[in-house]
């Protein structure tokens, strides 16, 4: 009995302790906020540009469920539900623009996933370092040239009177509509990405492939190993964290395909394969004025996203022995 | 050296090295036939290809893109946008990225989150248009240069490169009497060169070659930098009628069209193309410093 009131006591003792204690803690912010008010100072334009840029624009996505007139204004217009997302899903261009969306980004990654490792893997063999360094210099040129430039070589190369239809029509006497006909817009835009990113995105394996040990190296070799399967044994496993980062961030994104290499290579005959959300989001939103329609598209796109990476990440983790992005 | 390669490493030497070599060719050859094309008579070009006969050359497509008030008039702007982009994004994340490098600054992991969230969601294209509409930046620099300034991998970046510099540093400047402020700017940001340079190339660049927030965010085609003039004449295939004179032919002036489209395509990445071999480690620097997080 008497314990139990001591132990009683003492609670009631640790209760304004614990205050003062918050208290002095707040205190030593305060004070540390007033000495240091300079890194405040400093931090202060990068939180405003972010508050008024990023997070005003994030409460401005409510008019996706709102009838949104720009007089009224956002809080002024009415709310109407999810009703731009039910003209969205029961539209009959959903179904076209989605997959589009979808089947565009997924080849993308699948194709263009490998290859930035195999070119990693080959440029590994060389052994001079100057001429890797030449290679490299030109297969990475490309990453620097703008979007505008390289669909403008894609017109040019593939017109119908184009260098690239030049051989084709004097093999079969006629040209080829890579432009218009909507069956070649996805190779187009895929390979042409290929050419333009795969360099680049070789160097993260380069370094982590500069950073095998060469012991494991000459142990296989004295094992009778060949580079082949060096390759397979060594060099690939090594690669397999960043491999695994680099997917889950390439398929999270699947939905979040850029707009401005598919605006530009849209031609009115290619629509059908090259209409994208993106695009689509830009068409009725800022073009045609429906904002509220258009912000209901893009968030219908990033919710799908989100839910994407989370889904990737979980299979990735299940794969890849618990190793995953987060 | 190569003794130490069986035979069968050596043949697989051999042809890792031509598909390199093709891979090479690969991105070579559609950049040498543009850079070709553009010296080349638009006749010849279309009826032969290319041709290494010095008469069939010419600098026509140079003088009209040269001639070209819009051409000059993007590419001032061009250089302007993309300066004062990298000028402002690259002092916003380096005066972030400072406090946020200190151990026990108050508030670090709440402006962390507050930074990071805006990785994974955004408000999305309209909202921001519409405010970037509210606030009457329309066809001013200021809607091209402040909404993207902020950009949460820059501050990472130079957050990663200030942790790396040594705490005595720091230490010793405080021991001599200095404030924050001096350390900041007398100590830390001298030893910042690189990650600055890093970080001010890619603002540069990626500015240069963007069109889209210039698209939607400026009408007037003074305001208009050099990647939209290069569309209309690209992709849209508008040729400025002043830039001819009214005699020609329509045939002459398609075929003046096609020319002007090789020579400006070199003109408009004559910057980056000159800047290239040189900074090409830098950038590369940045991605390592990325990838390492």
């Amino acid at each position: 009995m008497q314990e139990l009131t001591k132990a009683g006591s003492e609670q009631d003792m640790n209760i304004p302790l614990q205050a003062e204690k918050q208290a002095t803690k707040r205190m030593k912010k305060l004070r540390y906020i007033r000495d240091n008010y300079f890194l405040y100072l400093l931090i202060a334009p990068a939180i405003i540009l972010t508050i008024v840029f990023k997070y005003i624009p994030m409460y401005g996505a409510i008019i996706a469920f709102k009838d949104f007139s720009t007089i009224k204004g956002i809080l002024g217009s009415e709310w109407v539900g999810f009703e731009n997302f039910i003209k969205f899903l029961s539209s009959p261009n959903f179904g076209t623009i989605f997959m589009s969306t979808l089947k565009l980004s997924l080849y993308g990654l699948i194709l263009g996933f490998p290859i930035p490792i195999i070119l990693a893997l080959m440029l590994n063999q060389v052994r001079r370092a100057a001429i890797k360094k030449n290679i490299q210099l030109v297969l990475y040129a490309p990453n620097f040239i703008s979007v505008v430039v390289i669909v403008g070589m894609l017109f040019i190369f593939m017109s119908p009177t184009g260098p690239i239809n030049q051989v084709v029509t004097m093999l079969t006497g006629e040209p080829i509509g890579f432009l218009s006909d909507p069956d070649y817009f996805r190779s187009i835009y895929i390979l042409s990405g290929i050419w333009q990113a795969a360099g680049w995105s070789s160097i993260i394996y380069v370094a982590a492939l500069a950073n095998v040990d060469p012991e494991l190296h000459n142990a296989a070799t004295l094992d009778g190993a060949n580079i082949i399967q060096r390759m397979i044994h060594i060099d690939l496993p090594a690669l397999k964290p960043l491999m695994a980062v680099t997917f889950i961030l390439g398929a999270g994104g699947i939905m979040a395909i850029g707009f401005e290499k598919a605006y530009l290579m849209q031609t009115t005959m290619n629509l059908p394969t090259s209409e994208i959300i993106p695009t689509y989001v830009y068409k009725v939103g800022l073009q045609a004025g429906d904002y509220a329609y258009s912000a209901a598209v893009g968030l219908f796109n990033s919710v799908i996203n989100v839910i994407l990476l989370i889904v990737v990440n979980y299979i990735v983790k299940k794969l890849n022995e618990g190793e995953g992005l987060y | 050296m190569n003794n130490k390669y069986t035979r069968m490493d050596r043949i697989i030497l051999n042809i890792n090295n031509i598909f390199l070599f093709l891979a090479v060719l690969v991105v070579l050859v559609p950049l040498v036939y543009v850079v070709l094309a553009s010296f080349m008579d638009p006749t010849v070009l279309l009826n032969k290809g290319i041709s290494f006969n010095l008469s069939d050359w010419s600098l026509e497509g140079y003088k009209l893109i040269l001639e070209n008030d819009a051409m000059l008039k993007g590419f001032i702007n061009s250089i302007l946008y993309s300066v004062g982009f990298a000028v402002v994004t690259v002092v916003v994340s380096l005066f972030a990225a400072y406090p946020l490098s200190i151990n026990g600054f108050v508030g670090k992991n709440f402006f962390m989150t507050m930074f990071i969230i805006t990785m994974f969601f955004s408000g999305g294209l309209v909202p921001t248009y519409l405010l970037v509409k509210d606030l009457g930046m329309l066809n001013t620099i200021w809607a091209i240069i402040l909404p993207g300034a902020i950009n949460v991998w820059n501050i990472i970046l130079a957050r990663t490169y200030f942790k790396g510099i040594p705490y005595e540093l720091h230490e010793a400047a405080k021991v001599d009497g200095a404030s924050d402020l001096l350390v900041f700017f007398k100590v830390v940001l001298p030893l910042s060169k690189p990650i600055i340079f890093v970080l001010a190339m890619y603002a540069f660049v990626g500015q240069w070659n963007s069109y889209f927030d210039a698209m939607i965010y400026l009408d007037n085609p003074n305001l208009h930098p050099l990647q939209l003039v290069l569309r209309s004449i690209l992709i849209q295939n508008s040729t400025d009628p002043g830039m001819i004179s009214d005699q020609l032919a329509m045939a002459e002036l398609k075929k003046l069209s096609e020319m002007i489209k090789y020579s400006s395509i070199v003109i408009s990445s004559l910057p980056l193309i000159v800047m290239y071999p040189f900074f090409q480690k830098y950038f590369e620097k940045g991605v390592m410093v990325g990838s390492l997080k």
